[in-house]
């Protein structure tokens, strides 16, 4: 290891050598650490994009380079260097239609990871991202029949039937200007996924997208756009597990999704990052009349995590649930939650967030209600539970409520507690060790999300669970 | 009886044999008075303020017996001691089946295929009578007293513990459940040969047992012992004769 990657070591990381493995990046293109146009130049000129395309990024740049660094709030994000943060990292391969033509050192990754079961598993289509491309990307026929698109944005922007619509959404529910990491996730976005299924088309199985990072000192920019029509239904499930490094790395994706009258969108996450990450994540979500916005959420890992997936309940009747849970470790401090706006009439909105904090790990729930001056019978409920399991770890909850309808109806609840004494001595008198007995406390408190999650991503966050909990017991 | 000096092999409770005991009530040592005498299968009726107070205390004077005094909960119970609740724990989230499966695994004498285990399972609910719909809700949740007393049976026959403490596991039961509890017990006795020490308030939960041997104790001091037969005896007259033992011994 070089001093200079020593010297910029921000994070004392604990062993997660299951999902640590790293391989070569030779071949691989990378670009200076810097940021200028060029780079942006670069980069679209790779993407080989429509004009409007790269003047967005060069916008954005500008945007960028005149916000302000950090918030006056939150996790300190003092330890990112973005001089020195590598922005896209290329891999050798071009996309692949079938898992025999992926790299083997790609392959072997993924099939750590468990990828090709769950893909094998009745999942329609896996588009999975090593580092800033998609390399693999496959999709069940019975899908594309009915007119569902699932691709990347820069194929779509390929395509004259769809870069109008990429043009039409990209951009709008987030503006570059949102903030600083928004301008920077436009002016160098990389990667990730076009979804857009048609009027009244229910996509039967879920699709899944996997991202990675893989590259020292890389950010992540992926930007995921999806389009679901009037009356249609869609599962989109998107996965993360990163790799250990030891310089900071930064994540800064945006997804945007579009659900129009009467459509359903289920959104599942499970993030594991690595944990020197810092995971500055923007997620929106725009409903229509009638429409159901649904966010499943686990996150786990990052050394800091800005993350509030927000809803728009623009339509009347429209309503969304969300549900999440965020397990903060040593030396991470993950500032999460979610808002809701509810402009239309007749608006539900449900928020239920669990947190689990160990070994001195932070956690911050942050949530904001906002019921507009038309929103009618707008009812909304938020409720926080939290579990600590030590008492060098922090919770906190910072609920936020602005309600400007008379008639709206607006609750919350925050309960924080941790795993009794009795509970452990009693599953341990059936013959569970102490860190077992704690590992099944936690587990059961994690269930009602996992519950919500296919099967093959329940697993993967129970052992997830299992991995943080381990050396938990002195 | 042949008592044993040491050694971690429970054989039933003749086998048993208590020693160095140091649990205390009221900073006066308790449960010698029984340990001079007994190392017989037990059964202790209790009055409300008898010494042994909590599990722990039992737990510790069982774990002599078996020479695992400094094991921790987990130890003892894979040892063979399996300690019933008079409130079992509520666990959320955690679904009752896959907690089964998880603490018969624990348990390498009784591997099994997971069609086996499910059999089994199913099997002890009948005898149980318990609902199929048990076994989808999580562990001990929303359970009324007595489905949690039926819970905790059906560990009991699904562990085959060598000794079982069962600890007022008939408090709060109405008849039925007190029914099904006892032939929980019986079935225990039935097909595993192990021993059991029933701490209870009331004599019902007997009826169907043959008892071999009656232990009364007030706050902390055996005042009686006898055959099963003793048990009939308090049926009769009661426990106040037990307290004015009692007093009569300082207790």
């Amino acid at each position: 290891m070089s001093e200079k990657t020593q010297k910029r070591t921000q994070v004392a990381d604990v062993d997660r050598s299951l999902y640590d493995f790293i391989y070569s990046e030779e071949g691989y293109e990378r670009y200076d650490d810097g940021l200028t146009p060029d780079i942006v130049r670069a980069i679209s000129a790779k993407k080989d994009e429509p004009e409007w395309m790269l003047n967005m990024r060069l916008a954005a740049l500008e945007t960028y380079h005149t916000k302000e660094m950090a918030p006056n709030w939150g996790p300190s994000i003092a330890g990112l260097d973005m001089d020195h943060i590598s922005t896209y990292v290329s891999p050798k391969t071009k996309q692949a239609k079938s898992w025999d033509d992926v790299p083997d050192d790609i392959k072997n990754t993924f099939e750590r990871l468990g990828i090709p079961e769950a893909e094998r598993e009745s999942l329609a289509g896996v588009g999975a991202q090593y580092d800033s491309e998609i390399v693999y990307h496959n999709m069940r026929e019975e899908v594309s029949k009915e007119g569902v698109v699932y691709t990347t944005i820069e194929d779509a922007l390929h395509d004259p039937q769809w870069e109008p619509v990429v043009r039409k959404y990209f951009g709008t529910l987030i503006p570059p200007a949102d903030h600083k990491f928004a301008a920077l996730h436009y002016a160098v976005w990389s990667g990730g996924s076009f979804v857009y299924v048609p009027e009244g088309v229910t996509v039967a199985y879920p699709l899944q997208s996997y991202f990675r990072l893989n590259a020292e000192g890389a950010g992540q920019f992926e930007h995921t756009l999806i389009i679901v029509e009037k009356g249609a239904d869609l599962h989109f499930i998107e996965g993360c597990s990163a790799p250990k490094y030891y310089e900071a790395n930064l994540h800064a994706g945006a997804v945007e999704l579009f659900v129009k009258d009467g459509a359903r969108l289920r959104y599942s996450t499970i993030e594991n990052w690595s944990k020197n990450m810092y995971n500055l994540n923007t997620k929106r979500a725009r409903v229509a009349a009638d429409a159901k916005m649904e966010w499943v959420s686990g996150s786990f890992g990052s050394h800091v995590s800005y993350l509030y997936p927000t809803t728009i309940l623009q339509g009347d009747r429209s309503s969304c649930e969300f549900t999440g849970i965020t397990f903060a470790g040593a030396t991470q401090d993950l500032d999460t939650g979610c808002k809701v706006i509810l402009n239309g009439a007749n608006t539900t909105a449900s928020v239920d967030t669990k947190s689990i904090s160990k070994d001195g790990g932070c956690n911050t729930f942050r949530s904001s209600v906002v019921i507009g001056r038309h929103a009618q019978n707008a009812r909304a409920s938020v409720s926080c539970q939290s579990l600590m399991l030590d008492d060098i770890s922090r919770s906190d909850t910072i609920p936020a409520m602005d309600v400007r309808n008379a008639t709206a109806s607006v609750g919350h609840e925050a309960t924080i507690g941790r795993i009794s004494d009795d509970t452990v001595l009693y599953l341990m008198s059936r013959g569970c060790s102490e860190a077992e007995a704690r590992t099944m406390v936690v587990g059961g408190f994690a269930n009602p999300v996992s519950k919500e999650l296919p099967l093959e991503y329940a697993v993967e966050m129970n052992n997830l669970i299992k991995l943080e909990m381990e050396g938990a017991i002195g | 009886m042949t008592p044993r000096t040491g050694g971690r092999k429970l054989c039933g409770a003749d086998e048993l044999v208590f020693y160095d005991i140091t649990a205390s009530f009221e900073e006066r040592t308790i449960f010698t008075d029984i340990l001079k005498k007994t190392a017989e299968r037990v059964f202790i009726p209790l009055t409300v303020g008898g010494g042994i107070n909590t599990l722990d205390d039992f737990a510790r004077v069982l774990a002599c017996g078996a020479d695992i005094t400094e094991d921790s909960a987990d130890k003892r119970s894979l040892a063979g001691i399996f300690l019933s609740y008079q409130a079992p724990v509520e666990v959320p989230g955690v679904p009752l089946y896959s907690y089964l499966r998880t603490i018969t695994q624990k348990r390498p004498e009784l591997k099994m295929t997971a069609r086996k285990f499910r059999a089994r399972v199913g099997e002890i609910a009948e005898q149980l009578d318990m609902d199929s719909s048990f076994i989808t809700r999580e562990l001990n949740v929303g359970f009324s007293g007595g489905e949690k007393k039926k819970i905790e049976m059906l560990q009991l026959l699904l562990l085959q513990p060598k000794l079982a403490i069962l600890d007022e596991t008939d408090s709060g039961l109405d008849v039925d459940a007190l029914s099904v509890v006892s032939r929980g017990i019986e079935a225990y006795r039935a097909s595993c040969d192990g021993a059991l020490l029933i701490i209870t308030h009331n004599t019902r939960i007997l009826e169907r047992l043959s008892v071999d041997h009656t232990h009364v104790m007030v706050r902390g001091r055996l005042v009686a012992e006898g055959p099963g037969s003793l048990i009939d005896d308090i049926d009769a007259h009661g426990f106040e004769q037990f307290e004015v033992a009692a007093q009569a011994a300082g207790a």
